[in-house]
């Protein structure tokens, strides 16, 4: 069996970006990205957890990713809608760090408590930044203290960068999603009324154009869609007959 | 997606003639150019149909689109319903297979080579961007890289203008059609009921009776609306 060499520090950062960058892909799933970011600042930095937090509609900051489910990382995480290193990044749009928790007892009060009961030592926050927008921030978890390298607070921030990156794009993707949608649907129910055209035109004895009068007033007076006239005559829930029958239009109803 | 491939694109775009109208008709041109071909052009498809086009470097693209409209058959069905380049390097050549009938019909309208891309995000796809050549003559690969850019910029094009136009309708740059197009789904519907089928047996008989007398779709659909033409009901 061959050992694997371990890849040199610089081939592991360059390949998971290449990865992470592959991945940025039509149909690609955004919470399943985050996740491997985190997982893999845990394998490239110099940390024991790493999670992701994006600010939602409301401006609350929400646990989108962690590296492990360890429910006492998760909870730190959540913890921190009022304070504590992410939140304090995110509002800031400037990496918080802590090289010492037990030390900030004063600032962030409920959190400080939290992470230490719980084993970690320093943290570290790097917001999520596009065109001058933050919109949430990755947070690195260390059992000891001290400062990440300068080179790991750089990396750190191009992990951020590239989650960043990665959520505006699924925004784009999914509006545009929408687009195509109203599209395809656009472009169907146009068939859909010019075939029921040709099909009243037919059961009517009529031509095209007389048939299309007639769809259209009935669409009027039973104030519904086009489409959805075109649609109930091609599925035979209407027809000729349903369509001629005469109705009260609704300006001359008695006002109640 | 290659970033200086993006970029001769969109430069292609801008420096397109000016008069050339609109984003959609600038993208066929860009394609002329960029692909070194004949003519080019794109399509809005559903189910695999082509719905008529929506720009088109010149007439004779339109005329082969409709042939393959006729014939339900062809590079950009092939590349819609597989979401990959259908490429057709020398279309009277005998050893491909792939569509029988727009081989010979394309071959006669003067075609040697058609390369189509799909338009579309991820699994959803709009339609193609096709290309034509006179000669035969294969695409190199870096034309083929450079067609995927042009579907791409072209389905952001037509995305773009999708989003400003109002619910259920199309954009008016996308819902230019050639004025037989209604007339195909309008015939549909009366042969429907005359042969009492469903619609899509009602289009394919319409088709393969197109196909049989070699008269267009069109024409035989017009036919069918001016009640001039009826079809016999299939023998039981």
């Amino acid at each position: 069996m061959i050992e694997h060499a371990p890849l040199r520090r610089e081939q592991r950062i360059i390949s998971t970006f290449v990865e992470l960058a592959n991945n940025i892909v039509d149909d690609f799933d955004v919470i399943e990205f985050l996740h491997r970011v985190a997982e893999r600042s845990v394998e490239l930095l110099d940390c024991s957890e790493a999670g992701l937090l994006l600010v939602d509609a409301a401006g609350v900051l929400r646990v989108m990713a962690s590296s492990s489910e360890r429910a006492d990382a998760l909870e730190l995480l959540q913890c921190q809608n009022d304070e504590g290193p992410c939140f304090e990044c995110y509002h800031r749009g400037a990496v918080v760090m802590s090289a010492e928790l037990s030390a900030e007892l004063e600032r962030w009060p409920t959190f400080v408590p939290s992470a230490v009961s719980k084993g970690f030592r320093s943290v570290h926050a790097m917001p999520m930044r596009v065109g001058g927008q933050t919109i949430g921030a990755l947070n690195l978890f260390r059992s000891h203290t001290g400062e990440l390298a300068e080179q790991d607070v750089l990396l750190g921030q191009g992990m951020a960068d590239i989650a960043a990156i990665a959520v505006l794009q699924e925004r784009v993707l999914r509006e545009s999603r929408g687009v195509v949608a109203q599209l395809q649907g656009a472009l169907t129910s146009r068939v859909l009324i010019e075939q029921a055209k040709g099909i009243l035109a037919e059961q009517a004895h009529t031509t095209v154009d007389v048939a299309f009068t007639r769809l259209r007033e009935y669409s009027r007076v039973h104030n519904c869609r086009l489409v959805d006239v075109a649609r109930d005559l091609i599925e035979g829930r209407l027809n000729a007959a349903t369509i001629a029958t005469p109705v009260v239009p609704p300006d001359s109803l008695p006002v109640s | 997606m290659s970033v200086d491939r993006l970029t001769t694109v969109l430069r292609a775009l801008v420096e397109v003639d000016g008069r050339s109208g609109s984003v959609v008709d600038r993208a066929c041109a860009a394609t002329v150019g960029l692909l070194a071909v004949d003519g080019a052009g794109l399509s809005l498809m559903v189910d695999g149909d082509l719905r008529g086009a929506v720009g088109s470097s010149d007439p004779w693209v339109d005329a082969v689109q409709e042939l393959q409209s006729t014939l339900g058959e062809g590079p950009c069905v092939d590349a819609w319903s597989s979401g990959r380049p259908a490429l057709a390097a020398d279309l009277a050549d005998p050893r491909d297979v792939r569509w029988s009938a727009f081989g010979l019909a394309g071959a006669e309208l003067g075609v040697g080579a058609v390369f189509a891309f799909p338009l579309g995000l991820g699994a959803i796809r709009i339609g193609v961007l096709v290309a034509y050549r006179g000669a035969p003559g294969r695409l190199t690969d870096e034309h083929v890289a450079m067609g995927l850019v042009l579907a791409d910029v072209a389905t952001q094009a037509i995305i773009g203008l999708q989003a400003g136009a109002s619910d259920d309708a199309l954009h008016d740059l996308l819902a230019g059609e050639p004025p037989h197009w209604a007339e195909v789904h309008q015939a549909t519907g009366m042969l429907s009921v005359q042969l009492g089928v469903a619609l899509d047996e009602a289009f394919v008989r319409m088709r393969s009776h197109a196909f049989a007398v070699d008269v267009p779709l069109r024409v035989i659909a017009a036919e069918v609306v001016a009640r001039r033409l009826r079809l016999p009901a299939l023998l039981a």
